[in-house]
């Protein structure tokens, strides 16, 4: 695998790593790796570094909605046009278009299950072209990302072997 | 009454690394740098094969060799990574890991008398396996100047008339080291005139970092006097399933399913299924691991030698074999020192022979955070003597 791949594949799981220690980590020169962070940066390959947080061990109350959307595309622009309609939505967190039997995957994310349900039936529901949409809430989050949230890691090893 | 323990059993010394397990043990908050397998959990899918197989009932003995399908992946997985090729009919044996596939080749290939040469510093049972099996060690001190490489002329000094038996084990545990093409190729020469059998333990083979580990039954005229032995415990991180095997000519295979069939019966059936699927579709898995392990082992090599400790560079397994002669303490006492002020655990370099000592074993079976805290208390250690 080139450098660009072991990059990507290292940065996705902690992108908190330096390049000086990427660098070291790689066995690559220290400004190769920030020439190659920056190029992917500019090409649109990487889009950010966040923080995977589990917000339901805060206080903070958070829903999540995964809303199954069906719309008419339109003649044009099929269904590009539409999806930049949803997407703007500041309340919108993600937006697929699918395969299958609806259109587009909207995740949704609101404080109340209130919040979010009236997004859909104010703002979503009463676009022009979207034809119907079918809304669930997420119940509980176990694993994200590739990352399981609440597991317990222990060492089960024995702590000196030959 | 009189003693019913044998002299042979009784003139084996117990493993070195017990009474340091001791210590550890009794320090709850010690991190440990000392295991000597994955910190992975075996890869899902092959644990689920494992579920299924007992849903369905298969909880019976399977034919002594192993299960025919998975002795079938095993030769077709040989072919494909070291491109060795055997007949799953009878050239190959499933075993309870690679231990037992290691003490069955010596007591099939071993008389009595019959000298057992071993490179040194290496895994702690071939010695007390040669023993037991009637033959006499012969120990080969590797040096750090050749990276812990055996050299011909090593091996060529080594040899007596009682000479039988040569135990290869690269990569290394403990040290890391590899031996590549020509390493191998310089030694068969000595091998064929002094007639010897060679059992290579292959075991770490998947955590070779420099290109493609070579096996020496590869090489020219090597195959039919050459058990290869491998196994599923550190390339698919299923140690607790206790899975092995041996490949090798069928006279000797032949003898070893013999022993096995009296002593064993046959490999767990269990785990026989979940390597089925490791064989056949766990490769991303493996690569996925060999890629961890290859970034903290630069890691690792980095810190030491921003620390000031000599190392070369290990290119396989997950051993990492630094020197600390230039801190005029031994091995042992370095380990008990750090161990009683750092509460950090590692196993001295002696406990794999003698020319280990003045090194210690570093394992990077950790996640590099591990890592990261226990390279904090090695610096703070060495600033401090």
């Amino acid at each position: 695998m080139d450098l660009r791949n072991e990059i990507l594949n290292t940065l996705e799981k902690d992108s908190r790593i330096s390049p000086d220690e990427l660098a070291i980590r790689l066995g690559a020169e220290q400004t190769e790796i920030v020439n190659e962070i920056s190029a992917l940066e500019k090409e649109g390959i990487i889009c950010g570094y966040l923080t995977l947080i589990n917000w339901e061990k805060t206080d903070d109350e958070l829903v999540t909605a995964l809303i199954e959307v069906k719309v008419t595309p339109q003649r044009g622009n099929g269904f590009d046009s539409i999806a930049e309609r949803i997407y703007k939505y500041d309340e919108v967190r993600a937006v697929y278009l699918m395969s299958g039997g609806f259109d587009f995957t909207v995740i949704v994310e609101g404080k109340t299950m209130r919040e979010a349900a009236l997004f859909v039936s104010e703002k979503l529901s009463t676009l022009e072209s979207v034809l119907s949409t079918s809304t669930h809430f997420v119940l509980r989050r176990y694993k994200d990302h590739g990352v399981i949230l609440e597991e317990e890691k222990k060492d089960e090893r024995i702590s000196i072997m030959p | 009454m009189r003693d019913f323990v044998s002299d042979r059993i009784r003139s084996l010394q117990p493993s070195g690394i017990r009474k340091f397990f001791d210590a550890v043990s009794e320090m709850p908050d010690a991190i440990s740098l000392g295991v000597g397998e994955p910190d992975f959990e075996t890869p899902w899918k092959i644990r689920e094969e494992g579920i299924y197989s007992l849903e369905k009932g298969k909880t019976f003995y399977t034919s002594n060799s192993g299960l025919p399908e998975l002795r079938e992946e095993i030769c077709s997985y040989m072919k494909r990574k070291y491109d060795l090729s055997y007949d799953p009919g009878k050239e190959v044996i499933v075993t309870v890991g690679g231990s037992e596939a290691i003490d069955i080749a010596l007591r099939c290939t071993v008389n009595n008398g019959d000298e057992v040469i071993i490179p040194q510093p290496s895994f702690v049972s071939y010695a007390p396996c040669a023993v037991m099996a009637g033959g006499v060690p012969v120990i080969i001190d590797l040096k750090a100047e050749n990276e812990f490489r055996l050299t011909p002329e090593e091996l060529e000094k080594a040899i007596t008339p009682a000479s039988k038996v040569l135990i290869l084990s690269f990569p290394n545990n403990p040290t890391g080291a590899i031996m590549e093409r020509e390493d191998l190729e310089a030694l068969v020469p000595v091998i064929e005139s002094h007639d010897l059998v060679v059992i290579s333990d292959e075991i770490y083979a998947e955590l070779t970092y420099s290109g493609r580990h070579v096996s020496i039954a590869s090489l020219p005229g090597m195959r039919e006097r050459t058990i290869v032995i491998n196994g599923f415990s550190k390339a698919f991180a299923m140690t607790g399933w206790r899975l092995g095997y041996a490949c090798g000519p069928e006279n000797i295979i032949s003898q070893m399913t013999k022993l096995h069939q009296y002593a064993i019966m046959c490999a767990p059936t269990l785990s026989q299924y979940a390597a089925i699927e490791a064989l056949r579709n766990a490769d991303d898995d493996v690569e996925k691991m060999a890629k961890a392990y290859d970034q903290r082992r630069r890691y690792l090599l980095n810190e030491f030698r921003d620390m000031g400790l000599e190392c070369f560079e290990p290119l396989g397994a997950f051993y990492i074999f630094p020197s600390i002669k230039k801190f005029g303490l031994s091995s042992e006492e370095f380990a008990e020192k750090i161990l009683e002020e750092q509460k950090l655990a590692v196993v001295p370099g002696n406990a794999f022979g003698d020319s280990g000592e003045g090194y210690l074993r570093i394992s990077y079976a950790y996640s590099i955070d591990s890592l990261k805290e226990a390279m904090g208390r090695l610096r703070s250690f060495i600033s401090g003597l």
